[in-house]
């Protein structure tokens, strides 16, 4: 029955015919365990494109909302964690095993006449798998991928003549926005797979029209590709996918904090695989710095790509081409050599600095700037404002007011706005000094990358804030490193105690801590349940 | 592909090789498939608690009188936190009883309203109509209106969970 199905099929479509062809292609009879990798690296591309379609799921593709999906993939879809791990893990997986591959066929020579074309679809096709990897460092959104990818578009603005071409096309002018992360992502799930699928179909019609390359001296009979090769095929694959397997699930992917444009203290680091060429970049400096960002580089993609033109012997046998043996493990010893040093000058990262899975934008707000968010609110700022996407037309976007504008002008022009711009239509804002202060420090700290995030923090955590500063807590209590530090930190007071103890704590306090020094503070009840919730928010 | 003769020695090794193929192929998607499944087919579950929401002061509703009140809701959207305004059909029964219907109507999803002539809440999609207690009197509505659970403090309503219609008394 089955038979007769597949018949069927083939008499229709050609399908079992064509499948038989491939399977049954003539090999070498030396061919085996070396020739694996090929085969690696395309079922490594293909999951890679099966985990990429299963994150497109639940990934919104925009700075900021980027990392928040992320995260949610990360903490609370079934199983996402799983499907991120292998989708990062696997990107370093395709890079090794393209490295093997490669390494494969210098040895074998199996660049050699008549198979150059072969050879440079396959270094066009590391080239993609590179930028693969280069656009999708951005899409997590997170303090890595957003300084990673700074330091990239600097080495692209740095480009002799094109520089400032590359920056306007990248629209990279003033650090990553949306235009730069649109960009990335369109490469990186459209036109990258496209030429990546283009380009492996030419790479191996090229190999099945010249053939698998033949150990040096082999002229036994040819055997088939099926099922010994293909054997030896699936079992390299099923080791490459259980280490990979292994990683996923015991290896969390990174997620760093949400982006931070402003924060400089953030010292990047590209993935390792591009460790040696930032490496290299330090041992440049000045003037010769394009040395090491693009003439090196340019040099090695170049020699890369017309190797087969430069090596011309026919002679294939290993122990006759001493010279290209010591040119690949002098390559392969300065990039092991280079990423050595760059993993050893990586500082360890700070305690508390690394992954952060739950911090919020907004809990790393001062309390003064996260009172002023619900004073913000309150005075209903966005009827009139845009912040970003969102708000009202009638008045400037807040995102694109001039940055360098200090608290005393900005509570200036709060209190009296036609004397400090004429003409204008805004109305006063008729708070008191402190309010307005705090109202100006939450606006200067509002920015394109953390917008979204911070006008989502929850009501009881602003008002909670403005319960905090209206009482002055910060004269005893440190907050996001602000205030002064007679009495404990509160930043992650959460963790310690609980609301009930908070609650009585106030109201009693030398009850619950001896010695303290903290007068009670009998506050009406809706104050002290914001102030309670917004110090057990804090992280 | 099955057609060539073999020693014995060679068939057992070409029955291992396809055993292998074909069993670790298996495997692997079995490994790939669980997962992908879980993750496409599984949606996560709500994680955050249900909060009171502060709706407003009732000091001067009237008994009977059903009032459409609109407060502001925290709901999760996906991996967003959303502030979104919404309503409750308030309806004081006696001076200690008061309760607060979702203001969708429990057969599509339409909004309904309080139709003052006949006293009773009307949907304008498909006509179905509720008494002020929230019963189904006609149309296609299948249970009586959803509540919110209510808490009083003074005079101050807030609103909680919804409780679907018809389970409650």
């Amino acid at each position: 029955m089955v038979r007769r199905i597949l018949n069927w099929l083939d008499h229709r479509t050609g399908l079992e015919t064509a499948v038989k062809e491939f399977m049954l292609e003539e090999i070498p009879a030396s061919s085996g365990w070396p020739q694996v990798f090929g085969s690696m690296a395309l079922f490594f591309f293909l999951l890679q494109a099966v985990t990429g379609l299963l994150l497109s799921f639940n990934y919104a593709p925009t700075p900021g909302e980027a990392y928040k999906s992320l995260r949610f993939i990360m903490t609370e879809v079934t199983g996402g964690r799983i499907i991120r791990g292998l989708h990062h893990w696997g990107a370093s997986m395709m890079i090794v095993v393209v490295a093997l591959h490669m390494a494969q066929a210098v040895i074998w020579g199996a660049y050699k006449k008549p198979r150059e074309a072969t050879w440079m679809a396959g270094v066009i096709l590391l080239l993609i798998t590179l930028g693969f990897g280069l656009t999708g460092y951005l899409l997590p959104w997170d303090n890595r991928a957003y300084w990673g990818t700074v330091v990239a578009t600097q080495i692209a603005a740095k480009s002799p003549g094109i520089g400032d071409y590359l920056t306007r096309l990248l629209a990279s002018a003033d650090g990553i926005g949306v235009v730069t992360f649109a960009r990335f992502y369109a490469l990186h799930v459209m036109l990258l797979p496209a030429a990546m699928l283009g380009m492996t179909f030419l790479h191996v019609v090229l190999v099945r029209r010249h053939g698998v390359t033949p150990k040096p001296g082999d002229t036994a009979p040819k055997k088939k590709f099926y099922p010994g090769q293909v054997f030896q095929d699936t079992v390299a694959i099923f080791v490459g996918f259980c280490i990979l397997m292994v990683l996923a699930v015991t290896v969390h992917a990174p997620l760093e904090k949400l982006a931070d444009p402003t924060d400089i203290s953030y010292i990047p680091r590209p993935e390792w695989y591009f460790l040696w060429l930032f490496q290299m970049l330090k041992l440049f400096e000045g003037p010769m710095e394009v040395v090491g960002t693009h003439i090196i580089p340019g040099l090695a993609v170049g020699l890369l790509m017309l190797l087969p033109f430069i090596d011309r012997k026919k002679v294939t046998r290993l122990s006759d081409r001493k010279m290209a043996v010591a040119i690949l493990l002098l390559v392969a010893t300065g990039l092991g050599g280079l990423t050595t040093a760059a993993i050893r000058s990586t500082p360890a990262p700070a305690a508390g600095g690394g992954a952060d899975l739950d911090a919020a934008a907004w809990q790393t707000l001062e309390p003064s700037e996260m009172a002023g968010l619900s004073h913000f609110r309150k005075q209903n700022c966005m009827t009139c404002h845009a912040v970003g996407s969102r708000g009202g037309k009638l008045g400037p976007d807040l995102l694109q007011l001039p940055r360098q504008r200090s608290i005393g002008e900005l509570v200036e022009f709060f209190r009296n706005p036609q004397q400090t711009r004429p003409g204008t239509n805004m109305p006063p804002v008729t708070l008191a000094s402190r309010q307005l202060n705090d109202l100006a420090a939450f606006v200067l700290r509002l920015d394109a990358a953390n917008a979204e995030a911070l006008l989502e923090t929850p009501k009881v955590v602003a008002e909670g804030a403005v319960v905090y500063q209206d009482n002055r807590c910060n004269l005893c209590h440190v907050v996001n490193g602000a205030g002064k530090k007679l009495g404990p930190s509160l930043n992650g007071v959460g963790r310690k105690r609980t609301r009930a103890w908070l609650l009585e704590h106030f109201v009693n306090p030398q009850k619950l801590s001896p010695g303290s020094t903290m007068p009670p503070y009998r506050l009406p009840e809706k104050e002290l349940a914001n102030l309670t919730g917004y110090l057990l928010a804090l992280e | 592909m099955n057609t060539l003769p073999d020693t014995s020695e060679q068939s057992s090794r070409r029955r291992f090789y396809l055993a292998g193929i074909y069993g670790l192929w298996a495997l692997m998607g079995a490994a790939l498939a669980f997962p992908a499944a879980l993750y496409l087919l599984i949606p996560p579950r709500r994680t955050r608690k249900e909060e009171w929401m502060e709706v407003g002061d009732i000091g001067a509703l009237a008994v009977g009188q059903p009032e459409e009140m609109s407060f502001q809701r925290v709901r999760k959207d996906g991996w967003k936190l959303i502030t979104e305004k919404t309503t409750a059909w308030v309806l004081r029964r006696s001076e200690s009883e008061l309760v607060a219907f979702t203001p969708v109507c429990t057969h599509l999803g339409c909004a309904y309203h309080w139709d003052e002539k006949n006293g009773n809440f009307l949907c304008p999609c498909h006509m179905s109509a509720f008494s002020s207690d929230g019963k189904v009197l006609s149309g296609p509505a299948p249970r009586a209106l959803d509540r919110y659970l209510v808490k009083i403090e003074g005079t101050r309503l807030f609103v909680g969970g919804v409780q679907p219609g018809g389970q409650v008394s």
